[in-house]
């Protein structure tokens, strides 16, 4: 953390969407912050009873009905590897798109929506933890706090909007 | 009006798609009257059909340069003509060489659908066959270009006046009237009045409409019937009078090729055509369908969470309420079945895809075979109907390959030469049963039985009844190249048909007497999107039994329960061991019941196993469920066929009963956490957040 650096973010501003700014919704998982771009998310709704998946790993936490359209519950805390969520009625779905599948993920509380300029966007340093590296994309700064940017396709192994935009940004 | 190039490639591609798909109905029309004829039926109202769509096929051919398929329909078609002018008798040989005509015209059809180049002079063998048997008559391929004209010979020139009044939308059917009026005019010395009184001002022209009607004076000699051919594509779009302005002298062979059946031996007679049979049905896009069904689908399950509210108002208090909810609980049910209905199609499309395949099998295998086919207007899900071909292919393959003998070796059995294959099928309680029946030599038990005990498929001592040994066939270890050789009877991939027919949801039996044949029996839903469960409840979940695989339930005696070693349990049922599946193990559900004698014992017809017990807590009701996919935004589940949604807006799961059993075997060989307390893992991982 570099406190003196100029903040890369305009925080809980309205900002309009300019070419060269990325917005994210931050959500937390205990006392660590994540970030998910904007455009992949459908809805944020509250906690609902699962019906469970027989057999499925930790982080399926089952499936839902929204609407009549049958979205399977993942538990991102699980899926990140640090516990497993015990849900109440506080906790929060985030509804997003990952490829043409609806998914759902399971988070702690929704804060906010940040807009980040890409070129802010600071890599994930080597932790020595290749699992997790694949699902975060990089690191924000927003005055004395870092969220982490967390990428759809290295969740669900599949290409989202997100990436194929950082990577024309970067190009 | 200037016209684009781009907006004249949309409606000709719009008409190109509209051809093909009338084709298709043309072509299974034929298929389906060329059989009538095969199977003796020669009047002339069959002869007749089967021209009419020839020609039709050939009419729209032209419009779209498909030249190979107007030229091979053409020569088709003046087969055809000779035949339903009696001057070629239809004979067993022209009867075979039509059908294989239909055939190849079915793949030129295909192949103009879809672009595609075919080898050169294809069909070609078959065009010369047509012609031979044309000059074996003195007939020339040329005269189907005017299809009455040599009948007219002997009739004497007339006048006539036909007035033709287009319906509006008669041009977006791709007719175009300057065609019929040179096709009118060869007929004979044409003169042509055109009525424009119609045409409104040009700015509220719509340039797709027929506004011109036309007053004809025709003298020729051919018959009303060839003038009414001229029309014959167009006759359900207009209005058509045709009147001899002289009394005629009776002409029976006219009138006996009389489409409309309008006498005209009578000068004056107006034949009207027009509006005689206005089509009673639409062609709808089938996604648009789709949507319907899986908007009802909503419908359902909203009505459904209204219901289970309503159940606990206080009915003395909201009687309005409870009778509306009923009401629409009415409704919803009526309303889900008509637009299933909607999407229902007679399974003939499927059926008469059969014909060929047996005609061209029994050729390459050198025996005789017929196919008789009934009730291929019982009606069926279009979701079935796609999945029900692969299947009956097969068993149709089955019988003609292992159950019809060749020639030599029937009439060596006392039997006719040519071998029968039944097809057929029925509406028989909420399902379809489609019946493949043949007459060939049987299932051999002796030697299935002696195979599978071989295989060790069957204790060497037991006692097995004729059904069951004949339901070894669709045991997987019997589909081997072994066994073909081996055995005179099936089991080419039965196992496999029987595993497709599953997972649609139905049940297949057979029935075999050595020596007399088989008969194979499917037994289907009528739709996929609706399924009969029982909702039983393991633990806190709910899980869906389809109802067509549970056989009965019970609850047993501690008795009755038997221990395995390393294998689980079995139930002792009425002589019979039965092995039990344990749903909470299965699955790993805490707080579930688990002993089967305070529980329930779910007995279903397993594919690998046979019957099965499947041990839950609780029988919920039996309820008609939607069902929603697993897959669409998670992925498949092994044990698990789908998901729907229960009343109160939860999700449960539909087991897939063939895989219970197969998974708790495997299971059981390799690990299986207990039923009860939460493994080690979940135990250090769980967060308190």
């Amino acid at each position: 953390m570099q406190p003196d650096n100029k903040p890369a973010v305009q925080f809980g501003q309205d900002v309009a969407v300019s070419e060269n700014v990325q917005q994210f919704i931050t959500f937390t998982l205990g006392e660590e912050e994540y970030g998910i771009d904007i455009m992949v998310v459908r809805e944020i709704k509250g906690w609902t009873e699962t019906t469970m998946i027989p057999n499925a790993p930790p982080h399926v936490r089952g499936v839902i009905n929204l609407r009549g359209i049958i979205v399977p519950i993942f538990d991102l805390r699980a899926r990140f590897g640090t516990g497993v969520t015990v849900p109440t009625n506080m906790h929060v779905v985030i509804i997003v798109a990952a490829g043409t599948r609806t998914v759902g993920l399971l988070v702690d509380t929704v804060s906010d929506i940040i807009s980040v300029d890409p070129k802010e966007i600071r890599d994930v340093p080597d932790m020595g933890m290749p699992t997790e590296d694949q699902f975060l994309e990089g690191l924000v700064a927003i005055q004395d706090r870092m969220v982490t940017l967390v990428s759809l396709s290295g969740l669900f192994g599949m290409p989202t909007e997100s990436i194929k935009r950082t990577a024309a940004v970067a190009a | 009006m200037p016209v684009t190039s781009d907006s004249e490639a949309y409606p000709v591609a719009q008409f190109r798609k509209t051809y093909f798909e009338e084709c298709a109905e043309l072509m299974d029309a034929l298929q389906s009257n060329l059989e009538l004829l095969a199977n003796g039926q020669e009047d002339d109202e069959t002869l007749h059909a089967i021209f009419r769509s020839v020609h039709s096929v050939k009419g729209g051919a032209g419009a779209f340069g498909c030249t190979d398929l107007v030229a091979f329909s053409h020569t088709f078609e003046s087969l055809l003509d000779a035949l339903r002018d009696h001057k070629i008798p239809a004979t067993h040989d022209i009867k075979q060489l039509l059908l294989r005509a239909s055939d190849a015209l079915a793949d030129i059809v295909n192949a103009a659908r879809l672009e595609q180049q075919l080898p050169p002079n294809f069909g070609g063998d078959i065009s010369a066959a047509m012609r031979d048997a044309l000059q074996g008559a003195g007939q020339s391929a040329d005269v189907a270009s005017a299809p009455a004209v040599p009948e007219a010979k002997t009739l004497t020139e007339q006048t006539y006046r036909i007035r033709f009044r287009p319906h509006t939308e008669m041009l977006k059917k791709a007719n175009e009237p300057l065609l019929l009026i040179r096709q009118l005019g060869k007929l004979g010395s044409l003169s042509t009045e055109v009525d424009g009184s119609n045409l409104p001002p040009l700015e509220s022209l719509d340039p797709e409409a027929a506004y011109l009607n036309w007053s004809f004076t025709l003298d020729t000699a051919v018959p009303r019937s060839a003038i009414q051919d001229v029309f014959e594509f167009v006759e359900d779009d207009c209005d058509l009078e045709i009147e001899s302005s002289e009394p005629a002298a009776p002409r029976a062979e006219a009138a006996a090729s009389d489409t409309t059946g309008a006498s005209d031996s009578t000068g004056a007679v107006a034949a009207t055509v027009a509006a005689v049979g206005v089509a009673q049905s639409i062609r709808v896009d089938v996604d648009k369908v789709d949507r319907l069904v899986n908007l009802v689908g909503e419908l359902v399950i909203s009505q459904a969470m209204l219901t289970e509210q309503g159940l606990g108002l206080p009915a003395d208090k909201y009687p309005e309420l409870i009778q509306g909810i009923e009401a629409l609980a009415q409704s919803a049910r009526e309303l889900q079945e008509s637009v299933m209905a909607i999407r229902a199609q007679p399974v003939k499309s499927v059926f008469a895809r059969m014909p060929r395949i047996v005609r061209e099998l029994a050729a390459t295998l050198g025996k005789e075979v017929r196919i008789v086919t009934s009730g291929e207007m019982t009606e069926i899900d279009k979701t079935v109907i796609e999945q029900l071909n692969d299947p009956l292919t097969h068993m149709i393959r089955n019988a003609l390959d292992h159950g019809i003998e060749p020639p030599v070796e029937r009439i060596a059995a006392g039997k006719v030469r040519q071998g029968t294959i039944h097809l057929s099928a029925a509406q028989r309680s909420g399902r379809i049963v489609i019946e493949v029946s043949d007459d060939g030599r049987g299932i051999n038990k002796e030697k299935i039985l002696a195979k599978a005990k071989a295989r060790g498929l069957v204790p060497a001592g037991a006692n097995l009844t004729d059904d069951e040994i004949n339901e070894l066939i669709f045991l997987p270890a019997f589909s081997t190249a072994e066994v073909i050789s081996n055995i005179s009877g099936r089991g080419v991939g039965m196992d496999v048909v029987k595993r497709n027919v599953q997972a649609l949801g139905g049940r297949i039996s057979v029935k075999s007497r050595f020596g007399h044949g088989s008969s194979f029996t499917l037994s289907l839903p009528l739709t996929l999107a609706v399924v009969d469960g029982m909702v039983v409840s393991v633990g806190r979940e709910t899980f869906i039994i389809p109802l067509v695989a549970i056989v009965e339930n019970l609850r047993p005696q501690t008795a009755d329960i038997h221990p395995v070693v390393g294998r689980g349990h079995v139930l002792a049922l009425r002589g019979e061991y039965l092995p039990l599946v344990y749903l909470h193990r299965l699955f790993s559900i805490s707080d579930a019941i688990g002993d089967p004698c305070r529980g329930i014992v779910i007995i279903v017809q397993s594919e690998s196993a046979g019957r099965v017990g499947i041990v839950v807590d609780e029988l919920l009701g039996q309820q008609q469920v939607v069902v929603k996919s697993l897959e669409a935004n998670y992925e498949p589940v092994d044990g698990i066929s789908g998901a729907t949604i229960l009343g109160n807006g939860r999700v449960a799961l539909i087991l897939d009963v063939a895989r219970l059993h197969e998974i708790d075997v495997r299971g059981t060989a390799m690990r299986l956490p207990p039923p009860d307390a939460p493994t080690e893992t979940e135990k250090d991982l769980t967060h308190a957040a």
